[in-house]
């Protein structure tokens, strides 16, 4: 065997896993290892990559169904979602620029469970996720869920798999929900808004009847790391509508007048929408800085706490997605820093992940919140379920398991 | 009939002292025991099956929650959570030597969160009574299943459940921030928040839909979402299955995705005009109800375009309505289908399978076929959207041979579900009535992996017993 798995289809794929589990022999799994980056360092004797299982297997735009390879780069599924004029719900973010990795597979984002700005008026990825193969520690192939968009039938294990970081099964096929992308964008541009102003203007919007799909802020130096944005010269609080041409016309207008005691709302067209959204989507206003990058997911309110409590604690560069609920954050790579943001996010009843780190700080330090121990012994056994020696992913998540 | 299995003996020989130890542990009223009380919780929404628990219990708090969870572990006593108790698979039917965990009492709402657009309430608050704490300020809970006045979120968690604006707002999964939880040991356990997503595993996910399988769940974080402007329905009817169900495919391809695409055959537009006199056109033999969202100038312009659509399939009629009151009406019928159904035949079995969209008239012919041949009664109603078929089929309860019958029909329609590509249940749950069905749909090796994660949670298998997985590994 060589040190790089890459099976052709699942039934190798089950062989391969299954031969490793025999040995014993621990696996680092992956598709296209562009996350490599991301959560804890894997120590690994071989590499199993997903990416062969790749290809479109099914797509009925009218059923809004899609299922291809864990394989499949995300580029070509949402290349052939868009021919048909449909979307990925959750608006992925690619992480390229952010963590310098190769282009992602459908396996990693759902394994991952990485969603964009839409994500707060739309749901997570794993919210659409209606199925998936894939191939436990032992070896044995399962599936769960399936092509149809409801479904209860036993016990939800698509939801369990999505954002498992290949640490329960190796996803070998994903079942999508799809849906029409809209017509048309436009994006409301609140101008010089302080964090609190800014969040109160986003819950506003999002708390309208206007359908809101995006609520970000940027402080004027992570605005003016935006083509889109810069222009505008200073903090931007954003605010988007997608839909028919005619409603988003209609809904940015009355969404302008609500908002109008934060301040005289620019408007973005659909173009600049498109750049500036990809922007917030991929965290490229942060791309550039250098040291860690962390992902803080708390109750919209207390996003304003967060970067405060963060930029007290060091020279810390930062944005607001989901209305506030997401904060990302840039800073030193010391534990320091570390203990900070996860202070920040306790302190608000929140959750960080380390992003991007040094491999040392990413081994060093919990990179997710840890559990209560009623729960961490929960996650050891439902870990042995799936998995019963350890093999996949050791330590990707926690420490030891 | 569905097999249920022995209960254990040496349970029921300690049965006074199982009571008096739950009494200590609660308020006075808050444990019943005598056999006349206990009658009521005997059954759920698949009233064919019955049993009499050996108590039942309502707690008030997750702390009363948790001692009683500790001290059926301690006791090896199995336990059957239950909500409103209306489930259609029997999910909270409870075994003979099993305590009922009923979560009615904890009907509070204990905090509302209009910026952050979230509420948090106990199990026990009902569906609507979410979306009535908030209406007020013009926000709602999406999930809207129809049996919404009486069904508890708790028991909405448990089953995942859908309603008719599924479409645009997906089912209880989706509209969850958190949970608090409480193990079958007795450990209360804080899951997510008014936060998104999990940093670990998504245990929010997982607990969705588990049917009682895993934990009792205490306290639900729903997202709250605020209402649309407005909202205004239409109804178009065709001359055959076939040509509603291409109907709906352009719709859906079109790019438009309604907030609610209803379809009900032939017997069932019958069933409910007869009742609700809504206006349904009698000589069709599919129609669709179509509901759109946003301003009046929004809804006109929608309402409009699928009225297009639909023309280009020969609608024998199509009515859009021009007022709330009219949408009220075309709502009516299907709202009350149930009712309706009932009207014709008391005793009905309402099946929940799903399949692909584009197998529709296959699967209602073959359905069609069958009940030729088992000589019931159906009446099909279906979330046109999103697959979920409810093949109503009609009984007589006095004649056994009947409801044997029934229950053989049901089944067959579900392995339909499965051969076409779809599921044997979209939102109703497995519980009891699906269980042994479940072969059909998974492998061994599935099933295997889905029993380790229930022991996981539940090492003794004491958490709603002889549900959901097919009886064999249950008796371990
Ligand atoms: C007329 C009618 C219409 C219906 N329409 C719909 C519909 O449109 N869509 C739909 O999805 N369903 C529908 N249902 C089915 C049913 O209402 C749902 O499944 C509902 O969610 C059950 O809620 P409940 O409070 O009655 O739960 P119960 O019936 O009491 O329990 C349901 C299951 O959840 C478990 N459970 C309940 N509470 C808890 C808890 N706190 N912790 C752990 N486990 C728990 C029980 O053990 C059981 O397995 C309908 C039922 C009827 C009778």
């Amino acid at each position: 065997m060589t040190d790089r798995l890459e099976p052709a289809d699942e039934a190798a794929l089950a062989r391969l896993v299954g031969e490793a589990h025999a040995e014993g022999t621990p696996l680092l799994v992956c598709g296209n290892a562009s996350k490599l980056g991301m959560l804890r360092p894997v120590q690994a004797a071989r590499t199993l990559s997903a990416r062969a299982l790749s290809g479109i297997g099914l797509y009925s735009p009218a059923e809004l169904i899609l299922a291809a390879g864990a394989g499949t780069p995300l580029a070509e599924v949402a290349a052939a979602v868009a021919a048909k004029g449909q979307h990925i719900i959750a608006e992925p973010p690619d992480f390229s620029a952010l963590l310098g990795g190769g282009a992602q597979t459908l396996g990693g984002a759902v394994a991952a469970n990485l969603s964009g700005p839409r994500r707060v008026a739309w749901g997570a990825m794993r919210d659409h996720v209606m199925g998936v193969r894939a191939v436990n520690g032992i070896g044995e192939t399962i599936h769960s869920g399936g092509r149809v968009l409801k479904n209860v039938t036993g016990l939800d294990l698509c939801k369990l798999l999505a954002g498992s970081h290949g640490t329960l099964a190796v996803l070998s096929e994903i079942t999508l929900k799809v849906l029409p992308a809209p017509e048309r964008r436009a994006t409301l541009v609140l101008r010089g808004l302080a964090p609190e102003r800014a969040v109160a203007a986003l819950a506003a919007a999002l708390g309208s009847p206007y359908a809101v799909s995006g609520a970000a802020h940027l402080p004027a130096a992570q605005a003016a790391r935006v083509p889109a944005l810069a222009w505008l010269g200073g903090a931007v609080t954003l605010a988007r509508i997608e839909d028919f041409a005619s409603s988003v016309a209609y809904r940015s207008g009355r969404l302008r007048a609500d908002l109008a005691a934060f301040g005289a709302a620019e408007m973005l067209d659909d173009a600049a929408s498109q750049v500036a959204w990809a922007a917030v989507r991929d965290a490229l206003p942060l791309a550039a800085e250098a040291g860690a990058v962390w992902r803080v997911s708390v109750r919209p309110s207390a996003g304003p706490a967060v970067a405060r409590a963060v930029a007290e604690a060091f020279d810390a560069a930062w944005f607001f997605d989901w209305g506030g609920g997401l904060v990302w954050v840039a800073g030193p790579a010391t534990e320091a820093a570390h203990d900070a943001v996860c202070a920040a996010a306790r302190a608000a009843g929140g959750t960080w992940m380390l992003l991007r780190a040094p491999e040392a700080l990413r081994a060093a330090v919990a990179v997710i919140p840890p559990e209560a121990p009623a729960l961490a012994a929960i996650t050891r056994r439902v870990k042995a379920a799936f998995d019963p020696k350890g093999i996949l992913n050791p330590g990707r998540m926690f420490a030891g398991i | 009939m569905i097999a249920q299995p022995a209960p254990k003996r040496d349970v029921l020989a300690r049965r006074d002292s199982i009571v008096a130890g739950l009494r200590a542990l609660l308020p006075e009223t808050g444990v019943i025991a005598e056999a006349l009380r206990l009658k009521p919780y005997e059954t759920d929404g698949l009233s064919a099956y019955r049993q009499v628990p050996l108590a039942v219990v309502l707690p008030e708090t997750t702390e009363q929650v948790a001692a009683v969870m500790a001290f059926c572990h301690r006791e090896g006593v199995r336990v059957v959570p239950r909500g409103a108790g209306t489930s259609l698979s029997g999910g909270a039917l409870p075994m003979e030597d099993s305590v009922v965990v009923g979560l009615m009492r904890m009907n509070r709402i204990l905090d509302i969160d209009y910026a952050d657009r979230c509420a948090v309430v106990q199990a026990g608050v009902t569906n609507i009574g979410i979306t009535q704490a908030v209406q007020g300020r013009g926000f709602f809970y999406a999930p809207d299943p129809s049996s919404q006045l009486a069904c508890m979120i708790g028991g909405n968690v448990n089953m995942n459940s859908g309603g008719a604006h599924c479409l645009r707002y997906g089912v209880t999964a989706n509209n969850l921030l958190g949970l608090k939880v409480v193990t079958v040991e007795g450990e209360v356990l804080e899951i997510g928040g008014a936060h998104m997503d999990a940093a670990g595993y998504d245990w929010l996910g997982l607990l969705t839909g588990s049917e009682g399988q895993l934990v009792v769940v205490t306290e639900v974080t729903v997202r709250i979402l605020r209402g649309p402007e407005g909202a205004r329905a239409m109804l178009a009817a065709f001359d055959s299955n076939e040509i509603a169900g291409a109907c709906v495919d352009s719709i859906i391809a079109s790019g438009i995705i309604p907030v609610a695409l209803e379809f009900m055959d032939r017997p069932a537009i019958h069933a409910c005009e007869a009742f609700a006199h809504a206006g349904y056109p009698l000589d069709a033999e599919a129609m669709l109800i179509i509901e759109v969202e946003g301003s009046v100038a929004e809804q006109d312009d929608l309402l409009e375009k699928i009225s297009q659509i639909c023309r280009k399939f020969d609608p024998i009629s199509l009515k859009i309505s021009q007022s709330a009151e009219e949408s009220l009406a075309i709502w009516k019928g299907r709202k009350g289908a149930f009712g309706a159904v009932g009207r014709i035949s008391p005793d009905y079995l309402c099946m929940d399978g799903t399949i692909p969209t584009s197998r529709l008239p296959e699967v209602l012919r073959r359905i069609g076929e069958m009940s030729m041949s088992y000589n019931l009664q159906v009446a099909n109603i279906f979330h046109a959207g999103d697959g979920n078929l409810h093949p109503l089929i009609m009984f007589d309860a006095n004649d056994p041979a009947s409801f044997e019958k029934a229950e053989h029909f049901g089944a067959d329609i579900l392995r339909l579900c499965v051969e076409v590509g779809g599921c044997l249940t979209g939102e109703h749950g497995v519980g009891v009535e699906k269980r042994d069905l479940m072969g059909v749909q998974f492998s061994e090796t599935e099933l295997e992996q889905m029993r380790r994660v229930k022991s996981a949670f539940d090492p003794g298998w004491l958490l709603n017993p002889s549900k959901v997985f097919p009886l064999k590994a249950d008796a371990a």
